[in-house]
C-alpha cells in the first residue's frame, strides 16, 4: 500500500527524521494560507500523488510570491499529471503539500528494501539524488552503496557514519545524516514497509541534512497490525476495479487486453495469461480467485471483468485442488445465468470431481465453450474473442 | 528413493485443530501410508485431545519427545506462523514446511535470522507442501492427481505445480517428489536448493522447474545447473505478460526496479541448458520428448 509524500514525511518525523516545514492542503484557499502561516520567501507547491516523477510532470513548482503560490496551486489542483507511472491518462491532482524552499547544496540518494537474496533489509545510498535508483543501478552501478542491516542490533551508527561519507555528504552534515539514515530503518521496520526512499536527501548550504521528498510502500499482509498506516490509505489514487476486487479478497490487476481470466492460484493465472498471449491473444486482466472460491466469489469475479468495457471474451481455468470442480461449475452457471452473460465463455477444468464439474456446464443450457486443456481452451478463447490481433 | 521426506517420515501437525489443519490433515492422513505419518497435533490449548486419532500435544517439543517425529507442518494463520517456525526451529526439527500464505515480511526477515546456525531447513511460506507420490503427502496438493515415477518437480506456484504434475501424470511420467517452494519473497529452500537434491537423488532421472517473476532465485539456480546439474531440466516461467511494478498475486511476485521480468529469467535459463517452454501446456510433452531421445 502506497501512500502520498505528506504522509511520508509524517511518518519519518515522528522517526526523528527533518523535513522542511509544510501543509497539506485540498484547495487553492488553503494553499495560499498555508504560505502565509509558513513564512518565509519561497515555497514549493507540489502535487500528491502516489506515482512518481512528479516534477518532470509539472506537478512541482516553486513559488516566490504568495501570487505565485495561488497561481501554481491552481493549475496544479485538478491537473491530470501524466508521469512515466501513471499512463498515458495520467492522475488527478487531488492534494497539495505547500512547503517551505531549501538552499540546496547536494542531492543524494537513500532509501531501503527487503533485499531477498540476503533475507535483510538492505539500505542503498548513492551520491546521485534526484534520479531514479534504477536509472543509477544501470548506469553507474559502482555509484550505489549496500548496507545488509542485522535486523537484532539494526543500522549500526558506525556504519551509517561510512556510507554518509562515502555518497559525499560533508563531515558537518555526518551526525544528521546518521540519524536519518537510522530513523529511516526504524521507520521501515516499525511501520512494516517494503520499499522507504528520501530522494532527494539535500544537504543545505548551511549543511543540514534534510528528507525533501518521501516515498513509502507498505507490506499489505502487515497492514492488520497498522491501523495508523490503513488510515492513510487513499482511495482515489488506486484503481476502483482492484479496490472492489479487494472487498472479496480476489487478487485484480487489470490490463489493456479483451480476454477476461478467471483463474485459481497466482502462477497459473499468469500462465494463463502468457498463453493467451501466445495464441495471439491479448489478456484483459489478471484474476486469482484463490483457494476457497465459493458461488459469490465467482460471481463477483464475473462483474468485475464486465465492467471493463474492452472484454470480448472470458476464459475460466481451474485446476481443481482443495476447490472441487463441480463447485465452481455451479458457481460458474449461476454467475453467467445472473449476469446475462453475452460474451463467450470458454471454461477449461481440471482436477478434483472434474467429471461432474463438466457434466453440470453441460447440463445448464448455457452456450459454454469447453476446453479439453489450457492449450485448447486459449486457443478457443482467442479464436471466440475475434481472432489474432 | 525420494527426496526430503518418503513413507516412513514421521510429521507434527502445527495449526491440525483449526478449520484449514482439520481439512488437510484428514487427506493427508488418508494419502498412501498417511494414517502412519502424522502422528502429532499442536495447540497449548488442546493438550491431551485428539483430531481423527491424532494426539494433540502442547507444544513442538513434547511433540517431539513423544512421538519422535523430525517434521512438521503448518497451517497456522499469518499473523502466528513465524512464530510457529521458530518453535519447530527451537524444537531442532528437521524439516518445517509453512502453508501459511500472508506472513508480514518483516517477521520472516527475524526468522530466517533466527534460523541462521541451526539444523531445520525450512519449505514456504505460502507453498502447497509437499508430496512423494504413493508414500506420503504433506500440505495441500490432490493427491490424486500424483503417480509414482523419477520426475522430479519444482515450482514457487500451487496450481501451476499441478498443472506440471497434471501433465507429466497423463503422459505416463511419475514423479519422484514434488516441492513447492512457494511465492513469498523471504523464504526457506530456493529452486537452487531443491534442484541440488534431486541432482543427487538416484531415484529422479529429469527435473521439471517452474519460475515466476520476481526476484532472481531461477537465475542463480539456472547458473548453477550450467556448472554441475547431471540431469535433464524442463523449464517455464510464469508472467511474461504481467506489467512492470504490480504484485501479482503472490507477495514475491513483481517486477520491480527493472528485475525479475519473465524474459530475461528464460534468456538466463536457456543458455544455461535449460529445456524452456513458453506454453505451460507444453511442460510435460517438452519433458516426454527428453527423454525419449
Amino acid at each position: 500500500m502506497k501512500i502520498h509524500e505528506y504522509q511520508g514525511k509524517e511518518i519519518l518525523r515522528e522517526f526523528g527524521v527533518p523535513t522542511p516545514r509544510g501543509v497539506a492542503c485540498f484547495s487553492v484557499d488553503e494553499a495560499v494560507a498555508a504560505a502565509q502561516k509558513l513564512g518565509g520567501k519561497v515555497w514549493v507547491v507540489k502535487a500528491q500523488i502516489h506515482a512518481g516523477g512528479r516534477g518532470k510532470g509539472g506537478g512541482v513548482k516553486v513559488a516566490k510570491s504568495l501570487d505565485e503560490v495561488k497561481l501554481y496551486a491552481s493549475q496544479i489542483l485538478g491537473m491530470h499529471l501524466i508521469t512515466h507511472q501513471t499512463g498515458p491518462e495520467g492522475q488527478v491532482v487531488r492534494r497539495l503539500l505547500i512547503e517551505e524552499g531549501a538552499q540546496i547544496a547536494k542531492e543524494l540518494y537513500v532509501g531501503m528494501v527487503v533485499d531477498r537474496v540476503s533475507q535483510r533489509v538492505a539500505l542503498l545510498a548513492s551520491s546521485e539524488g534526484g534520479m531514479e535508483i534504477e536509472e543509477v543501478a544501470k548506469h553507474h552501478p559502482e555509484k550505489i552503496h549496500t548496507v545488509r542491516i542485522d535486523p537484532v542490533a539494526g543500522l549500526d551508527a558506525a556504519e551509517a557514519a561510512r556510507v554518509a561519507r562515502e555518497i559525499g555528504v560533508p563531515d558537518a552534515a555526518n551526525a544528521e545524516t546518521v540519524q536519518i539514515l537510522q530513523g529511516l530503518y526504524r521507520a521501515f521496520v516499525e511501520k512494516d514497509a517494503m520499499l522507504a526512499e528520501i530522494n532527494p536527501l539535500v544537504i543545505t548550504a548551511d549543511n543540514r541534512a534534510i528528507a525533501l521528498d518521501a516515498k513509502f510502500n507498505f507490506d499489505s499482509s502487515a497492514l492488520y497490525r497498522r491501523p495508523e498506516i490503513v488510515a492513510m490509505r487513499d482511495l482515489d489514487e488506486e484503481d476502483p476495479a482492484e479496490i472492489e476486487a479487494s472487498k472479496f479478497d480476489l487478487a485484480y490487476i487489470q490490463l489493456d487486453g479483451n480476454i477476461g481470466c478467471l483463474v485459481n492460484g497466482a502462477g497459473l493465472a499468469m500462465a494463463t495469461m502468457d498463453i493467451i498471449k501466445l495464441y495471439g491473444g491479448s489478456p484483459a486482466n489478471f484474476l486469482d480467485v484463490g483457494g476457497g472460491a465459493n458461488k459469490e466469489k465467482v460471481t463477483e469475479a464475473f462483474k468485475l471483468m464486465l465492467k471493463n468495457p474492452n472484454l470480448k471474451a472470458i476464459l475460466v481455468n481451474i485446476f481443481g485442488g482443495i476447490m472441487k470442480c463441480d463447485v465452481i461449475a455451479e458457481g460458474v452457471v449461476a454467475a453467467a445465468r445472473e449476469v446475462s452473460l453475452k460474451v463467450p465463455l470458454v471454461v477449461r477444468l481440471e482436477g478434483t470431481n472434474v467429471e461432474l464439474g463438466k457434466k453440470i456446464l453441460a447440463e445448464s443450457g448455457l452456450p459454454i465453450i469447453s476446453g479439453n486443456d489450457m492449450a485448447d481452451a486459449a486457443q478457443k478463447v482467442v479464436a471466440a474473442a475475434g481472432g489474432q490481433k | 528413493m525420494s527426496i526430503l521426506i518418503n513413507k516412513d517420515t514421521k510429521v507434527i501437525t502445527q495449526g491440525m485443530t483449526g478449520k484449514v489443519g482439520q481439512f488437510h490433515t484428514f487427506h493427508c492422513k488418508s494419502y498412501a501410508n498417511g494414517a502412519n505419518c502424522f502422528v502429532a497435533g499442536v495447540n497449548p490449548k488442546k493438550a491431551g485431545e485428539d483430531f481423527e486419532g491424532i494426539p494433540v500435544y502442547a507444544s513442538v517439543l513434547d511433540a517431539k519427545k513423544a512421538t519422535g517425529a523430525t517434521v512438521s507442518v503448518i497451517y497456522v494463520p499469518p499473523s502466528g506462523a513465524a512464530a510457529a517456525i521458530d518453535e519447530a526451529v527451537e524444537a531442532d526439527l528437521d524439516l518445517v514446511i509453512c502453508i501459511t500464505e500472508g506472513i508480514p515480511v518483516h517477521d520472516m526477515v527475524k526468522t530466517r535470522y533466527k534460523m541462521q546456525g541451526k539444523k531445520t531447513i525450512l519449505i514456504g511460506p505460502n507453498c502447497p507442501g509437499l508430496i512423494t507420490p504413493d508414500e506420503i503427502k504433506i500440505g495441500i496438493m490432490p493427491g490424486h492427481i500424483h503417480k509414482k515415477g523419477r520426475i522430479g518437480v519444482v515450482s514457487r506456484s500451487g496450481t501451476l505445480t499441478y498443472e506440471a504434475v497434471g501433465q507429466l501424470s497423463a503422459l505416463g511420467m511419475g514423479q519422484s517428489s514434488c516441492v513447492g517452494i512457494g511465492g513469498d519473497p523471504i523464504n526457506g529452500l530456493k529452486h537452487i536448493d531443491v534442484m541440488r537434491m534431486f541432482n543427487d537423488d538416484p531415484e529422479t532421472d529429469a527435473v521439471i522447474m517452474v519460475g515466476e517473476i520476481g526476484g532472481s532465485d531461477e537465475e542463480e539456480c539456472a547458473r548453477w545447473i550450467k556448472a554441475n546439474m547431471k540431469k535433464p531440466v524442463v523449464g517455464f516461467i510464469a508472467g511474461v505478460t504481467a506489467p512492470p511494478g504490480k504484485r501479482m498475486g503472490h507477495a514475491g511476485a513483481i517486477i520491480s526496479g527493472g528485475q525479475g521480468g519473465a524474459n530475461e529469467k528464460l534468456a538466463v535459463m536457456e543458455e544455461s541448458g535449460i529445456y524452456i517452454t513458453r506454453n505451460p501446456a507444453e511442460m510435460g510433452r517438452v519433458m516426454q520428448k527428453i527423454l525419449k531421445g
